[in-house]
């Protein structure tokens, strides 16, 4: 199993009631029906995507993020996921607030700019970095928003928000405890489980 | 000739009768002793009786969705687009059954029909039937069919406010709920384009109080009129200027000419109808008053105002779908503006709320209300897709 999934497993209650937010083919909530038997909703713009949902029996409800998520009842989910979408959204810092308002706790996964790779290729090149990982340019790019580790905890902290675990993988979703060391350094992909204090 | 001996036809098909003898009890508190209603099935039912999906009808459909009755006919059913062998609704998996609704006058027992109390026609004496109400014969016709769970009951438009009702009143009875350009209630809007066609009816000098048939005539000008003004809301802007605007090459590079192509090629200077739209709604109004019963629209359109499901939840809809036990699959139309997609928005966050199974799908299509009837590629795979799963659903359940 993908390292990165086994750590968002672990943090879902069996039984408990999922939104994903950008929830893509669905097969993150697919895996989370079999193995953690949640009840799933999940928020999709892509129709490709979205007919992959149906095809898995996901349910799917074509919503765009950026126009927030007022149609939801606070607390009205166990656990929200927010898994490399981050960095596509218009408003990352009000998405976040609204995913910790409709669910009890949240789950967000972003690449890390703050990355070796990234630093490396910016400083040595002078150009934005492009990457098998992160394929674009900057002008096409659908991510609009980067962060880096630190620049996540400080939004943590400024808005109040509890971090319950914070983790790093790399591209292919290994983790290691240099990685852990240094996560802000080393760390591709961040993980965080985050709630309200 | 038609093409139906086409392999994505179901080819040619015979309604039946069949006749209720149990009293329905009405939401107006009125019964009707006795009722017929008229049905078309199409595609094997399987020997658990688990493959069976209801059709229900909007405001001026009837039991013919598919295939044809005649080899000479020139269209095929209503819905022939989404039900057939290979189709969204495809009958090499699914037995489905269509009807025409009570008050209905394509066979099923409605205002045009003899009361066999007095032996004339029910007329405007045919009592008010509400979506409730239709849906409440819905299951008598499930019963007798044998029918405990459908695996979907599917409608639009008006048919969708039925499969809202069947999951709300008999959630026993559906795997599968499918609502396409549904509407939770109408709206001040909509009642009052209904008010314009009633009146349009009822102020008819032919319709005598409803009394038109035994006068051997009927409201011709009030039916054309309320078809008419009808199908401007079935349509969008956009959808009409594609109709009426297919000179559109002689403004080229000058943009389009917003749908106004003339009937003759020249303006008349005088009041009579000059663009192709007049024409085609002429058209329209007249073929549709030659085949509808005027106090089946008055009837229909009726249950359409009626329909507010919340009212017996102090206006909250998420608690009338409390005890609702299917998955629900909910699609509407960028250009709607009859139900627009916020219309179906609505049921979808009610549904989000009592936390049920939704799925909801917002199709970008020019065609306005009427796309639901067309083969508008993202909604035919979409719903073609959900409708297979399911079907996989229920077979490996049983097996």
């Amino acid at each position: 199993m993908r390292p990165d999934l086994e750590i968002i497993q672990n943090w879902i209650e069996p039984g408990s009631r999922v939104l994903d937010l950008g929830c893509g083919d669905g097969s993150l909530l697919d895996f989370l029906k079999t193995s953690r038997s949640i009840r799933d909703v999940g928020l999709e713009i892509d129709p490709l995507n979205i007919s992959r949902c149906l095809e898995f029996g996901v349910n799917v409800i074509e919503q765009n993020l950026d126009n927030g998520l007022a149609n939801f009842q606070s607390n009205s989910f166990d656990t929200v996921l927010l898994t490399q979408t981050l960095q596509a959204l218009s408003n990352p810092d009000l998405l976040i607030e609204e995913m910790l308002r409709v669910g009890k706790n949240g789950i967000v996964t972003f690449p890390n700019f703050g990355n070796w790779k990234s630093r490396f290729y910016l400083s040595t090149k002078g150009r934005m970095p492009v990457s098998k990982f992160m394929p674009y340019e900057w002008y096409d790019t659908p991510n609009i928003h980067f962060c880096t580790v630190k620049d996540f905890d400080a939004l943590c902290v400024g808005k109040n928000i509890k971090v319950l675990t914070r983790t790093v993988v790399d591209s292919q979703h290994q983790g290691n405890w240099y990685m852990k060391a240094w996560p802000n350094f080393l760390g591709e992909i961040a993980i965080y489980h985050i709630t309200r204090t | 000739m038609t093409d139906s001996n086409s392999s994505d036809s179901v080819g040619l098909v015979t309604p039946q009768v069949l006749h209720f003898d149990e009293p329905l009890t009405l939401r107006s508190g009125k019964v009707l002793p006795a009722y017929d209603l008229i049905v078309e099935t199409y595609g094997e039912l399987n020997a658990d009786k688990s493959n069976a999906v209801l059709i229900c009808h909007a405001l001026s459909g009837d039991h013919h969705a598919a295939g044809y009755h005649t080899t000479e006919d020139q269209k095929p059913g209503w819905w022939d687009q989404c039900i057939g062998p290979g189709k969204a609704i495809d009958t090499n998996l699914f037995h489905v059954v269509s009807l025409n609704n009570l008050g209905g006058c394509a066979g099923s027992t409605g205002p045009a029909s003899i009361n066999p109390e007095t032996e004339k026609y029910y007329g405007p004496d045919f009592p008010v039937v509400t979506v409730r109400d239709w849906v409440k014969s819905q299951v008598a016709l499930s019963d007798r069919l044998g029918i405990d769970r459908w695996l979907a009951v599917v409608g639009g438009s008006l048919g969708g406010m039925q499969v809202l009702r069947w999951a709300i009143s008999y959630p026993e009875r559906l795997h599968h709920a499918i609502a396409i350009a549904a509407a939770p209630k109408l709206s001040a809007q909509n009642i009052a384009f209904n008010e314009v066609a009633r009146h349009s009816i009822t102020s008819d000098p032919n319709f005598y109080e409803g009394h038109y048939l035994e006068k051997g005539t009927y409201p011709k000008q009030g039916l054309m009129l309320a078809r008419m003004v009808g199908h401007i809301t079935y349509l969008s802007d956009s959808a009409m200027r594609a109709k009426f605007g297919k000179t559109v090459a002689d403004f080229e590079g000058q943009g389009n000419n917003f749908g106004r192509d003339l009937r003759s090629g020249k303006l008349s200077f005088g009041f009579n109808v000059d663009f192709q739209v007049e024409s085609y709604l002429h058209y329209q109004g007249e073929r549709f008053s030659e085949n509808f019963d005027a106090n089946t629209y008055l009837l229909m359109t009726k249950a359409l105002d009626y329909f507010d499901p919340s009212v017996d939840y102090q206006g909250d809809l998420s608690r009338a779908f409390a005890k609702s036990d299917c998955k629900f699959l909910l699609l509407s139309f960028s250009t709607d503006w009859r139900f627009p997609p916020e219309r179906s928005r609505e049921i979808v966050n009610s549904l989000l709320k009592a936390e049920k199974d939704v799925s909801y799908l917002e199709i970008e299509a020019d065609q306005g209300h009427d796309a639901f009837l067309l083969p508008i590629p993202r909604y035919i795979d979409a719903f073609s897709i959900y409708l297979n799963r399911a079907h996989k659903e229920i077979i490996a359940n049983a097996s």
